[in-house]
C-alpha cells in the first residue's frame, strides 16, 4: 500500500526536462545558467504556449542558439531580450512588459475588482438609509394582537 | 435615472459580445504575430545563390525597385500551394521576386524549383536560417514587400492567397510604384 502511494506521488512529480540539447549548452555554467532562466521567458512563436527551453521547434533551437551567441558576445540579459524583441516585438516575452499598450491587460482585473466591490458598497449603503418603520399605535397593536392570534 | 443604470450590464454584456463577434471573423488567424519589421530598413544580408556563378542576393541591392522577398523550403507544403500565384506576380513588371531558400539543403532546393518551376529573379540560400531570423521569420512560407528605399512595407504569414493579393498586394504594389 505504501509503495503504491508513493509510485503515485512519484508519478505526479512534475519532470521539467528541457528540450536542450548538450550540443547547445554552454561550457561555463554560469553562462549556462544565465540563458536557461533567459530562455523560460521567451515563447516559441510555433508553438506558442512553450518556451523556447520547453519547446522541440527548430525555430526555439536557433532562438536558442542565438540567445548563447549574444550571451557570450557580452550582451545583458536586457540587451539579450531586447534583440530579440527587436525582431519579433514583445509577443516573444511570456512576461507582457508594463507599456502603454498593455495598461488595460495589467490594470484590467484590478480595475474590474474595485467597480464591482465599489457597486456592492454603493448597494449596502444604500440598503441602510431606508428608515426603519415608525412604531405601532396602540390600536395598531391591539388589532394586529387580533389577527395574529389563531381562530 | 435608475433605470439607466439598469441598462449597465446589457452595455457591458454588448461590449463584450461585440468583441468576441469581431474574433470571429473568417480568415482571421489567433495565432498570426504581426511583424515589428514594418516601416523599418531591410535587415542586412549577404546571401549565396542557389545556383554557382549566378548572383547572390545583398541588402544594399534592394534599393531603385519594389521587391518581393519570398521565403520558402522544399519541405514545406503551404509553399508548394502558394507557388503558382509566384508566377502570376512574377509577370508583373513593377515587381522583382526574390526567393530565399530556409533550412534548405541546395539539392532539395534544386529538385523542388525544377520540379515546380522558378518563378524568383533570384534565388538565394540561408541554410543557417539567421537572415530569416532578422526579418522576424517564424515559419514559412513568408513574404516581405520591399520598397524602392529598402523599407519593409509588408509581411505576408503563409501562402498567398488571391484575396490577399487582389486587396492587400497589389495595391500597395502600385502605391510604392509610382
Amino acid at each position: 500500500m505504501m509503495r503504491r502511494v508513493l509510485l503515485i506521488l512519484a508519478l505526479l512529480l512534475p519532470v521539467t526536462a528541457g528540450a536542450i540539447e548538450p550540443s547547445e549548452m554552454l561550457k561555463d555554467p554560469a553562462l549556462e545558467a544565465r540563458a536557461r532562466a533567459i530562455s523560460q521567458e521567451i515563447r516559441c512563436l510555433v508553438c506558442q504556449n512553450q518556451t523556447i527551453d520547453d519547446s522541440n521547434a527548430d525555430l526555439a533551437h536557433d532562438l536558442r542558439v542565438i540567445l548563447r551567441e549574444r550571451l557570450l558576445a557580452g550582451d545583458t540579459d536586457q540587451q539579450v531580450k531586447d534583440y530579440l524583441t527587436a525582431r519579433y516585438g514583445d509577443f516573444i516575452l511570456l512576461k507582457p512588459p508594463f507599456r502603454a499598450r498593455t495598461l488595460i491587460l495589467w490594470i484590467g482585473p484590478a480595475l474590474v475588482f474595485l467597480a464591482g466591490a465599489a457597486i456592492i458598497m454603493v448597494a449596502a449603503l444604500r440598503k441602510r438609509r431606508v428608515a426603519a418603520p415608525a412604531p405601532l399605535s396602540a390600536e395598531e397593536s391591539q388589532r394586529l394582537a387580533r389577527l395574529m392570534t389563531p381562530e | 435615472m435608475r433605470r439607466l443604470l439598469y441598462l449597465l450590464p446589457v452595455l457591458a454584456f454588448a461590449v463584450i459580445a461585440g468583441w468576441f463577434w469581431l474574433g470571429l471573423a473568417p480568415n482571421r488567424d489567433p495565432s498570426e504575430v504581426p511583424s515589428v519589421m514594418i516601416g523599418k530598413q531591410v535587415p542586412d544580408f549577404d546571401l549565396p545563390p542557389l545556383v554557382a556563378g549566378t548572383p547572390g542576393l545583398k541588402s544594399s541591392e534592394l534599393k531603385g525597385h519594389v521587391t518581393l522577398i519570398n521565403f520558402f523550403a522544399s519541405w514545406c507544403v503551404p509553399c508548394r500551394a502558394e507557388h503558382p500565384l509566384l508566377f502570376t506576380l512574377a509577370k508583373d513588371s513593377r515587381l522583382q521576386i526574390d526567393g530565399i531558400a530556409y533550412k534548405n539543403k541546395q539539392s532539395d532546393t534544386t529538385a523542388y524549383l525544377a520540379e515546380l518551376g522558378n518563378p524568383y529573379a533570384r534565388v538565394v540560400v540561408d541554410e543557417p536560417g539567421r537572415t530569416a531570423i532578422d526579418f522576424g521569420l517564424y515559419g514559412v512560407p513568408e513574404s516581405y514587400l520591399i520598397d524602392r528605399d529598402g523599407v519593409i512595407r509588408f509581411r505576408q504569414v503563409g501562402p498567398f492567397t488571391e484575396d490577399v493579393i487582389e486587396q492587400q498586394l497589389k495595391p500597395l504594389i502600385a502605391e510604392l510604384s509610382k
